[in-house]
């Protein structure tokens, strides 16, 4: 999409765009939205999300806890249509990436679905 | 609103928690309540282990588990709790079976024993691990399929402690956030164990989970118990820096110098741990404190790599080499870019344990009935330096004790049943904040601005004028913490989680940053560049306890 301006590419720092599903029981009417950020070579999209709650959107939700080791295996999303883990997809910087709660799963808010298993829910 | 009610509540669930779960089941606790943040054995720092348990097995050479306790002692750099660092070496060789018979899958020999590795600051081979780099996961997952079938036990994820109740001087429950519904919880409970885990993740550079950032700590001091040993963060000295690497914890580089040796260079190609003290001629044998002083060192000289680091190179082992200790590893770098065998990559310090913690005694019990604390949260057995391969067995010994005690405690006790104004304030507080608050700043931009704190400032070389600085910034945003801005909403409001985390953090990093300004000497993974020697006379531990007024105090004593 952006091939046909390499020069602004190289006078500007290239940016990620990310375009999020936002949506919760509390405020139900899913929706997308875009959020752009400086790309860093080598960056995850969990980096990205990280970044963005923490500069941009604090109540931009996702689940993660071991952040890069890719062993809580809690991170897990659909990236462009494709389940994959925030933590070890990197971000790219040609193409806005869409990024979808976890198919077939009750949605919590954003991108966290109900993945705990049953016996570890308070209700 | 839900009000719970158990024999022995559980807070954190890694290896510690779960352990103490299953002590606590064992022990006769008809009702144990185990939860966590996160979700149940998936987060905290056991999962995260990348290889070294350490155990007198005696499979590799004839070992005792005093010749491991003399060993723990020197690393500790002559400030280890002995009695703690005694049960700790004493019991990890039973644990570590027991593990064993629950199919964790140990690597062996081909002769069938169990193979252990030398780590530096063990007298011989006593580390075992579970191949490749998957020590964590294994033990995570043997004792989430242990929990799982005791009826006793029962998980709940996604919930967070954020105040513990006090009555009469004794620990008789929580109020907590059940983060999925944004609601609060009440939970009566006989006795309460903490089993939070660190607070490496307070500092930028960490190797921690996202959910360490040091709030069991908060929460024990708040309940008048003591910390201990608060200025003893472990820097882990080579944790990855650069290439970029996605999908391995930062401190995977450990286990490729366990098995394969490895050199260090400065950013010219020169070798320097000889310049300070060591000697790696028989093998990779330099202790954590000392490396990461060397590598901090020859980057503030100027000598470090192009971010900010030292090279850590395999070129001159053979690829046959490489594949055989590393197998499906090698690939996974593969993909990351990395070719050991033909390129060295950037390695820095990287805050990665606490030594300090929770004080408590050896059935890990605090100054406050019915509260105990375990693993890395528990303060005191590892002094001023832990010993690689120290960390899981302290995790499974220190939950065994702590669930067995606690279980003893609430055998005594009556459910107890405060009046509701005791848990007001903190139930409110959560309402609150779920109907959101503006503000100027978000909870999670001032915890990223306290990691730069910390890192700078309280890091691995310190100095008074930092330390004031760092201390004046981390007042700053205590006083800020009302005017914090939280997004409205209930049900998995992450924002919500932040601004309880930052809350507890900014008292976890308080508490080492007053400690390591009253330690006027350098010992271990403390590094005063004003007081760059070690004082006999600060050969005694600090307790942090916390007064009246919510001020902090400390006491230096043998």
């Amino acid at each position: 999409m952006t091939k046909h301006a390499p020069s602004k590419q190289i006078a500007s720092k290239p940016i990620a765009r990310l375009c999020v599903y936002r949506g919760s029981a509390d405020a139900p009417s899913p929706r997308y939205q875009e959020f752009a950020l400086p790309f860093e070579p080598g960056a995850t999209v969990l980096d990205a999300l990280i970044r963005i709650r923490a500069q941009q959107d604090p109540s931009l939700a996702i689940r993660y806890s071991c952040i890069n080791a890719n062993v809580c295996k809690e991170c897990l999303i659909a990236i462009d249509g494709v389940v994959g883990y925030a933590c070890t997809t990197r971000l790219r910087s040609d193409a806005p990436m869409t990024l979808d709660p976890l198919p077939g799963k009750t949605v919590l808010r954003d991108l966290v679905t109900e993945t705990r298993p049953p016996r570890e829910r308070l209700k | 609103m839900t009000d719970l009610a158990t024999d022995v509540l559980i807070v954190g669930a890694g290896g510690s928690g779960m352990y103490a779960a299953i002590a606590a089941a064992r022990a006769g606790a008809e009702r144990v309540l185990l939860a966590d943040k996160s979700l149940v054995g998936r987060g905290g720092a056991t999962i995260m282990a990348q290889m070294t348990v350490a155990a007198a097995l005696g499979e590799e050479c004839p070992d005792d588990w005093l010749a491991h306790l003399e060993d723990t002692l020197a690393a500790g750099r002559g400030l280890c709790d002995e009695d703690l660092a005694a049960l700790l070496c004493r019991d990890a060789p039973a644990r570590i079976r027991e593990m064993e018979e629950w199919r964790v899958g140990w690597a062996r020999r081909a002769d069938g024993r169990i193979a252990q590795v030398a780590a530096p600051g063990h007298s011989r081979p006593r580390c075992c691990y579970v191949d490749f780099l998957n020590t964590g996961p294994a033990v995570a997952a043997t004792l989430r399929r242990q929990i799982g079938h005791i009826g006793a036990i029962r998980r709940v994820s996604n919930l967070a402690v954020t105040d513990l109740i006090v009555q009469g001087g004794e620990a008789v429950g929580v109020v907590a956030l059940d983060i999925a519904a944004g609601e609060p919880v009440t939970i009566f409970a006989k006795a309460i164990v903490i089993a939070t885990g660190g607070l490496s993740r307070i500092y930028r550079r960490n190797s921690a989970s996202a959910n360490m950032g040091g709030d069991g700590y908060a929460l024990a001091l708040a309940a008048g118990a003591a910390l201990v040993d608060m200025e003893f963060v472990q820097f882990f000295p080579i944790g990855h820096l650069a290439p970029r690497l996605v999908g391995m914890d930062p401190i995977m580089w450990d286990p490729f110098r366990y098995k394969l040796g490895g050199r260090l260079f400065d950013g010219a190609g020169r070798e320097f741990l000889a310049d300070y003290g060591s000697d790696e001629s028989t093998g990779y044998t330099t202790p954590r404190d000392v490396a990461t002083y060397a590598i901090q060192k020859e980057v503030a000289a100027g000598r470090g790599s192009p971010h900010g680091g030292v090279y850590l190179s395999f070129t001159h082992v053979p690829r046959h080499a490489l594949e055989a200790a590393f197998g499906p590893v090698i690939e996974r770098l593969a993909k990351n870019g990395i070719d050991l065998g033909t390129a060295a990559v950037e390695v820095a310090p990287i805050a990665h344990y606490h030594m300090g913690g929770i004080a408590v005694d050896t059935h890990m019990a605090t100054s406050v009935p019915g509260l105990f604390a375990a693993g890395e949260a528990a303060g005191g057995a590892n002094g001023a330096n832990r010993l690689s391969g120290n960390a899981i067995p302290e995790a499974l010994v220190f939950g065994e004790q702590a669930g067995r005690a606690a279980a003893r405690h609430a055998a005594r006790r009556l459910t107890p049943d405060w009046p509701g104004r005791m848990a007001a304030v903190a139930v409110e507080q959560i309402h609150s904040l779920a109907a959101g608050r503006h503000g100027d700043v978000a909870a999670g931009e001032l915890l990223d601005r306290l990691r730069e704190v910390m890192w700078r400032d309280v890091g691995p070389l310190r100095t008074a004028d930092g330390l004031a600085r760092a201390i004046a910034m981390i007042e700053e945003m205590r006083d800020a913490l009302p005017q914090v801005a939280v997004p409205a909403g209930r049900q998995f409001n992450s924002g919500l989680a932040d601004w309880f985390e930052l809350r507890g953090s900014i008292v976890a990093a308080a508490t080492v940053a007053h400690a390591a300004t009253a330690r006027r000497e350098s010992r271990g993974s403390h590094q005063r560049e004003d007081f760059p020697n070690t004082d006999s006379d600060w050969a005694r531990s600090q307790r942090v306890s916390m007064t009246a007024d919510g001020a902090l105090a400390l006491e230096a004593r043998p």
